[in-house]
């Protein structure tokens, strides 16, 4: 019996090192293994024997493209040990930072890697050549989310402003007017791009997926909320670790991760929508709707869509907040160190981000644990390659090959962040 | 209403890297002895934030290090607005869109700039951490030199 193997030794237009291998006899798919590769980097133990106030700072390395949203979490995680509340001000401000990460990841994701998918392109090179006005717009876009990154972050890669209980100096009202009309091109734009991805062609493919993301709070989700899916869980972040599980597999130096009793699910863009459709800004809603998405989405190639109306609503919003922004009292709050352990997820743009920490009486990192969501998306990124696959399996290996790499961008996985990831082998035998 | 032509040298690379900070040298070591009205600016080579800064009506110079296999140090000096372009990383990762991939995307664009030069000098230690090699910094100081030379003949 003929047996193929399809290999993506190196998958292009992901974040990181990592691979793809299908084993195909006959008509049959015998398997399917999404290989990371990237080196384990270790940063849970670095943090250990550190302050609480380094965290923010050590964990940001961990990402280039969502410093933000590490930053985020290990914030959120010390102010849960040490029980300090923040003030409206830090909060609105924390959601505007995490606007701009979302908006500079989303238009990355969207046009540089994932729209060549779509469009049949190798990559955004290529592309630009045809489509110059698309590409130019998505580097004007990730300027803007740029440039809300450097006024509240200090810079636009591994931001320096972000303090355990607020931020080291928090921006005067006046230093947002030119951001603010660059917002207000970017939200004009990032409708336009709406309307320009649900014209793309998208392969049939939906899934009963377990979605899983932050909920319940009463606003779309960046760093607040239950832990909340579509099968019926709805929990405390606090109580994180006694529904999820994270286990090692040969394949991979990313652990994998699965909602304990029930398996693999899926965090990200079609998440948050799904469970929060709700909680978007009119205009989100409204071109969600024009682009034909329905209240959830089941179908992974359609994310492209989704991360669309995600970059339409970070640009509504980031607007909402500086228009109603009033400068705190004071830019953090503090509380006397104690020992404890703090917990917190938040949701970077490519999924859910969770932080614990355990702090000794003087506020030194004791044990620290981060499973970001690129690790949670991997059994799910596998289960998709086994059920669409098999449906390709006619497809010359070219074309497979191609197709299985785009299932994987679906997930925009970022490699690094989980090795704490492509190319793929396909073996027809 | 469009910019005025500028004349920018480009320091790229992680400094904190080893020698790959070469490109950030250059910037530092010209950044006192340029004419008026030459910009020197230092950036970390991400295409997505470096092609936004080229236009086509600029003289633009771009250092940065590089890893083909030569000696520590040696210099290769690329005429990218004459076609000359510096070989693509092999895959294409959002971390991966560097310096070759902005030339070309500048070029598809219609945006690289009419006086475009590539400095890329050989390194040979990335460590984390470690200040750049000798020979780097020696080449570092010679590609200084050729830019101001560059500069002062324009």
């Amino acid at each position: 019996m003929a047996r193929r193997t399809i290999n993506v030794d190196y998958l292009a237009r992901v974040e990181g090192e990592g691979g793809v291998k299908l084993v195909i006899e006959g008509n049959t798919l015998r398997s399917v293994e999404l290989r990371i590769f990237e080196p384990p980097r270790f940063f849970e133990a670095f943090l250990r024997g550190r302050s609480y106030l380094e965290a923010p700072d050590i964990t940001a390395r961990i990402c280039g493209i969502c410093p933000v949203a590490y930053q985020m979490s290990s914030v959120h995680a010390m102010e849960d040990a040490l029980g300090i509340e923040i003030t409206p001000p830090i909060r609105e401000l924390r959601r505007l930072l995490y606007c701009g990460e979302w908006i500079e990841s989303h238009a990355l994701h969207m046009f540089m890697l994932h729209a060549p998918d779509f469009l049949g392109y190798d990559g955004a090179v290529e592309m630009a050549k045809d489509h110059p006005d698309v590409v130019r717009q998505a580097l004007e876009l990730k300027k803007t989310g740029n440039d809300i990154l450097n006024l509240l972050g200090g810079r636009e890669i591994h931001p320096v402003n972000v303090r355990v209980g607020g931020f080291y100096r928090a921006p005067a009202c006046r230093e947002f007017s030119a951001l603010r009309e660059a917002l207000q091109r970017g939200r004009d734009a990032s409708l336009a791009a709406v309307k320009l991805v649900s014209g793309f062609e998208f392969p049939d493919c939906e899934r009963d997926y377990e979605f899983v993301c932050l909920g319940k709070a009463g606003e779309y989700p960046f760093n607040a909320g239950r832990v909340v899916s579509n099968k019926g869980l709805d929990i405390p972040q606090q109580q994180y670790d006694a529904n999820f599980e994270e286990y090692h597999v040969k394949r991979s130096n990313a652990l994998h991760s699965r909602h304990i009793g029930s398996g693999a699910y899926v965090t990200g863009p079609l998440a948050r929508y799904s469970l929060n459709y709700d909680a978007l800004s009119p205009l989100a809603k409204q071109a969600a709707q024009e682009a034909g998405l329905g209240t959830t989405c089941n179908n992974p190639f359609r994310s492209i869509v989704v991360r669309a109306v995600e970059l339409l609503y970070a640009f509504d919003e980031a607007i909402r907040i500086i228009d109603a922004y009033q400068e705190p009292d004071r830019p953090y709050e503090e509380a006397p160190t104690r020992a404890g352990t703090g917990y917190s997820c938040t949701e970077a743009p490519r999924g859910m981000l969770y932080h614990r920490y355990r702090l000794d009486s003087d506020g030194t990192i004791l044990d620290a644990k981060i499973v970001p969501p690129t690790s949670q998306n991997q059994p799910s990124i596998e289960e998709d390659l086994r059920v669409f696959a098999a449906g390709w399996l006619d497809q010359p290996d070219d074309r497979l090959r191609h197709l299985c790499e785009q299932a994987v961008r679906n997930y925009d996985p970022c490699i690094s962040c989980a090795t704490h990831f492509l190319t793929l082998d396909v073996e027809r035998v | 209403m469009s910019d005025p032509p500028r004349r920018v040298v480009f320091g790229l690379g992680n400094p904190a890297r080893g020698d790959d900070g070469a490109g950030r040298l250059v910037a530092c070591l010209l950044r006192d002895a340029v004419p008026d009205g030459v910009a020197v600016i230092e950036q970390d080579g991400d295409a997505a934030s470096l092609v936004p800064m080229l236009h086509a009506d600029d003289a633009v110079w771009l250092v940065d290090a590089c890893c083909s296999g030569a000696s520590a140090g040696a210099i290769r000096r690329l005429n990218c607005a004459a076609g000359e372009t510096p070989p693509s990383a092999a895959t294409q990762s959002s971390h991966g869109l560097g310096v070759a991939e902005a030339i070309a995307l500048a070029r598809a664009l219609g945006s690289l700039p009419r006086r475009c030069v590539l400095f890329a000098i050989e390194g040979a230690d990335f460590t984390a951490g470690a200040s750049a090699s000798p020979a780097v910094q020696a080449a570092a100081q010679e590609v200084a030199a050729r830019i101001a030379a560059e500069l002062s003949s324009l």
